[in-house]
């Protein structure tokens, strides 16, 4: 097959916030860029964002960027590296209010401003009462800002590749990054992407697990590409089950209907989340609430014929209220669980929401790795940014609204980094390899040729199945154990998938087959990472970490505060500090403590 | 519910081994959790991976998976199994190119939505905080900033299958007046010489298929007779 080859100055893998933020810094700024998109932009998973984007604003009720902070490292579990959690913080602000300034249509207070409304771990004065921080529109939130995002890029001339699918990551002897292989999906012709720079923006991949909020997209392709080219991805053992995904479902119900005073209960009728969280209760952290609602179920408080799920119960609000701030919870449920939740309680389960770990980043969206006794050297050349990349600002646990953040600030700030070490000369073409596409033809011909394999459907609902079962919302050891044993068979499956469609044209079986590549080492991180980590953390907790003074909750600080990176090469483990000191001299450190909602 | 068995018609065509285009008979059986089309297609996919299709969110805010279903477009991750007719006939939407089975070319229904302009324009230079806008002002948007692009509302347009070339159709405009409602926009002069055309605008007969099929309820009709009536108040 002959490989096209196209220049640029910089690739961008993925047209979601994430991607078309730092595409927008890297337009304006005149640089010859490609974005690379599996879906038409507007059709990514941002798109499925509901209840808001966090902002120290105070529109609403007073607030400043140091409660954020605290929120978050709190949230985080302390594994939050709180020199990027400041970065974040501070630049909430401005990257929010430059949304607006692109035409976002945020939802306004009676005085005109940005509305806002409180969100799970969201607080004031550390800790102490819910904040209204989480800037809305309606609850579309992520649908009108991907919209506005697209739109600005449409007006800064933005070149897209649209249906094109990245394949692998290419890189030189020296370990530079050189751009991406790439499949034109109308005609199955594959490319080379040559170019100083490339930034991932792929997204997560969260259709490893069999019950998931995710979009059929959401396959860890650049997590996957990353680990292919002997990247280590980190902290993968820690994965969000947001509490309210439509029971049977998976659909995301969200967390904003709780802002907007939605409460949870369980059989008898009993607002159980006084009883985990006696201050914040339904808006304690996601990890909390979910394993929360997961005791109530499996003690027998569960709804339904099955006991096999919770009510979230919004029907003391308005009509009023409802239709104005949560129409499209309101559509949702009625499409996807069948009840009005003005007349009835809608049914939810904990489901697989978010990928905290990924590619390892900085705060300037570099990605950086373990080299000559430093664990965060930059690679030249590669740069990532939300939820495919770690910065890590989310630690062990997110909060809601700080994905949107975290897709605006590093977007950004991975794009002005790009821009300015393109603007100083610190970029350049470097020489491709003769076998710079090799890998992701031999891929394909594989699937070409391959008989008496295995076939995608089976093998990936297999993999989900082993994820759903073996590292869900509570972990036990021996279970996890044998979960790694599974998932590597899973894996050895997966490397003989067969597909009948042998079209060159639009094939979406092959399409399927490439990302079940991705998926596959996503899976292996997250299930080998997990069981390593001998504590609870966040939204990793297991049955054998003891709950007592030296380690509260069963988190283990002595041990086990450090990130965790896993190399798909030989499926080994290595770690690396957090970050507990802020970026700024003059902000204090938030010190270690018990978390308490 | 238990399992079932549905039927579908299907049109299939795949360039690289199809002289021409067919309707294919299958049929799938289907689990208690396939509560809607999509999940159906997915089986169906699973029996046969030649069957190609979009597909993402499957809640229906991406509007990837709009088709012609049983002679209406619709969105297959919205449109219940349990009220739908059998056989289920699906075709690509109609007035389209098609590339390959239910997938069609839509380069000119997004040139249509690109030629609208579809970003705000404010020249004042940007304060350090945001614009300010009522909350009433805010609500004219509504209605409108929801679209998904699915393109069911343009493809089930005479107009547009007609014109695609030189009608905006539905979704292009609907994106044309949600800008013009905006109190932050500055541009609704240039906006209105940009549709002031026999063909950009007035092409629209109010039809109203487009209402009709919107999977998000939105109304664009509603939408190109406020343009109009800017349109007349200027001229006036």
């Amino acid at each position: 097959m002959k490989v096209a080859k196209r220049t640029f100055d910089a690739v961008i893998v993925g047209a979601g916030g994430a991607g078309l933020r730092a595409a927008l810094q890297l337009s304006e700024a005149g640089m010859k860029t490609a974005v690379l998109t599996k879906v038409f932009p507007t059709r990514s998973h941002t798109v499925a964002a509901q209840g808001g984007v966090a902002a120290s604003l105070g529109n609403s009720t007073e607030d400043n960027w140091h409660w954020h902070m605290y929120d978050t490292v709190k949230g985080s579990d302390w594994l939050g590296d709180q020199d990027a959690i400041e970065f974040m913080v501070k630049k909430a602000n401005e990257v929010v209010v430059e949304l607006e300034h692109y035409g976002m249509p945020f939802d306004r207070t009676d005085n005109g401003k940005i509305y806002q409304r409180p969100f799970g771990g969201h607080s004031q004065n550390y800790g102490q009462t819910p904040v209204s921080r989480s800037c809305a529109a309606a609850d579309r939130t992520g649908h009108a800002m991907l919209h506005a995002l697209y739109q600005r890029n449409v007006r800064a001339n933005t070149q897209f590749f649209v249906e094109w699918m990245a394949m692998d990551l290419i890189r030189n002897a020296d370990g530079d990054v050189l751009g991406v292989t790439a499949m034109e999906m109308e005609t199955g012709e594959v490319s080379i992407f040559h170019a100083k720079a490339t930034i991932f923006a792929t997204g997560g991949a969260g259709r490893i697990y069999y019950s998931s909020t995710n979009a059929f997209i959401n396959t860890g392709d650049g997590v996957g590409m990353a680990a292919r080219a002997g990247i280590p991805l980190e902290d993968m053992e820690f994965w969000q089950f947001h509490p309210t995904g439509v029971a049977g479902a998976g659909v995301l119900i969200t967390e904003g209907v709780r802002g907007e005073g939605g409460i949870l209960r369980n059989v008898s009728g009993e607002r159980f989340m006084e009883r985990y969280a006696p201050n914040l209760k339904d808006l304690a952290s996601r990890d909390v609430v979910s394993r929360a609602m997961t005791t109530e179920i499996n003690e027998g408080r569960g709804c339904g014929s099955g006991k096999d799920h919770v009510l979230l119960d919004i029907t003391h609000l308005s009509p009023e209220t409802i239709n104005k701030r949560l129409p499209g919870i309101r559509e949702i449920s009625i499409q996807f669980a069948g009840v009005d939740p003005i007349k009835a309680p809608i049914p939810v389960v904990p489901t697989c929401h978010y990928q905290m770990g990924g590619i390892p980043t900085n705060y300037k969206g570099q990605v950086v790795v373990p080299k000559d006794g430093n664990p965060n050297v930059p690679i030249p050349g590669f740069y990532a940014a939300g939820e495919c990349a770690c910065a890590s600002v989310h630690g062990a646990n997110r909060l809601g609204t700080n994905s949107l953040l975290d897709l605006l600030v590093f977007g950004k700030a991975a794009g002005e980094t790009v821009v300015s070490d393109f603007q100083s000369g610190q970029l350049s073409l470097k020489p491709l390899p003769d076998d710079a596409a090799d890998v992701s033809l031999a891929r394909i011909a594989r699937l070409e040729t391959q008989t008496g394999g295995e076939d995608v459907h089976e093998v990936r609902l297999e993999m989900q199945r082993t994820m759903q079962k073996h590292a869900g919302v509570f972990r036990f050891a021996d279970i996890m154990k044998e979960g790694v044993t599974k998932i590597m068979e899973v894996a050895e499956r997966a490397k003989r998938t067969q597909i009948k469609d042998k079209s060159k044209v639009w094939n979406t079986a092959r399409t399927e087959a490439l990302e079940l590549d991705n998926l596959i080492e996503v899976a292996k991180a997250t299930m080998v990472s997990a069981e390593a980590r001998k504590e609870s953390r966040g939204a990793h907790v297991r049955d054998d970490a003891i709950d007592c003074a030296e380690t509260p909750n069963g988190r283990d600080d002595a041990n086990w505060l450090k990130h965790t990176l896993w190399y798909s090469e030989g499926n080994r483990l290595d770690y690396k500090p957090v970050n507990l000191q802020p970026m700024s001299a003059d902000v204090e450190p938030i010190a270690l403590a018990k978390r308490t909602y | 519910m238990t399992k079932r068995t549905v039927q579908f018609k299907i049109y299939r065509y795949d360039p690289d081994k199809d002289d021409k285009p067919y309707m294919q008979d299958i049929s799938v059986e289907l689990e208690e959790s396939d509560k809607k089309l999509l999940d159906a297609l997915v089986r169906l996919k699973a029996k046969d991976d030649t069957l190609s299709f979009r597909r993402s969110c499957r809640e229906g805010v991406c509007g990837s998976d709009a088709m012609n279903i049983n002679g209406k477009n619709g969105l297959a991750c919205l449109t219940s199994m349990d009220e739908i007719a059998q056989p289920v006939t699906l075709r690509p939407l109609p007035g389209l190119p098609v590339i390959r089975d239910v997938i069609v070319d839509m380069t000119q229904f997004f040139k249509q939505y690109h030629s609208i302009k579809p970003y705000l324009i404010n020249n004042d230079p940007a304060p350090e905080r945001e614009r300010l806008q009522t909350p009433e002002d805010r609500e004219e948007l509504n209605g409108l900033y929801e679209c998904i692009l699915c393109a069911c509302c343009s493809t089930s347009c005479p107009s547009f299958w007609w014109n695609p070339d030189k009608f905006v159709g539905p979704a292009g405009l609907l994106a044309a007046y949600r800008f013009l409602a905006d109190t932050r926009d500055q541009a609704t002069s240039e906006r209105l010489d940009n549709l002031e055309d026999p063909y950009r605008l007035f092409r629209c007969h109010s039809i109203m298929n487009c209402v009709d099929v919107c999977p998000k309820g939105l109304n664009p009709t509603k939408a190109i007779g406020k343009i109009k009536d800017m349109m007349l108040r200027r001229a006036v």
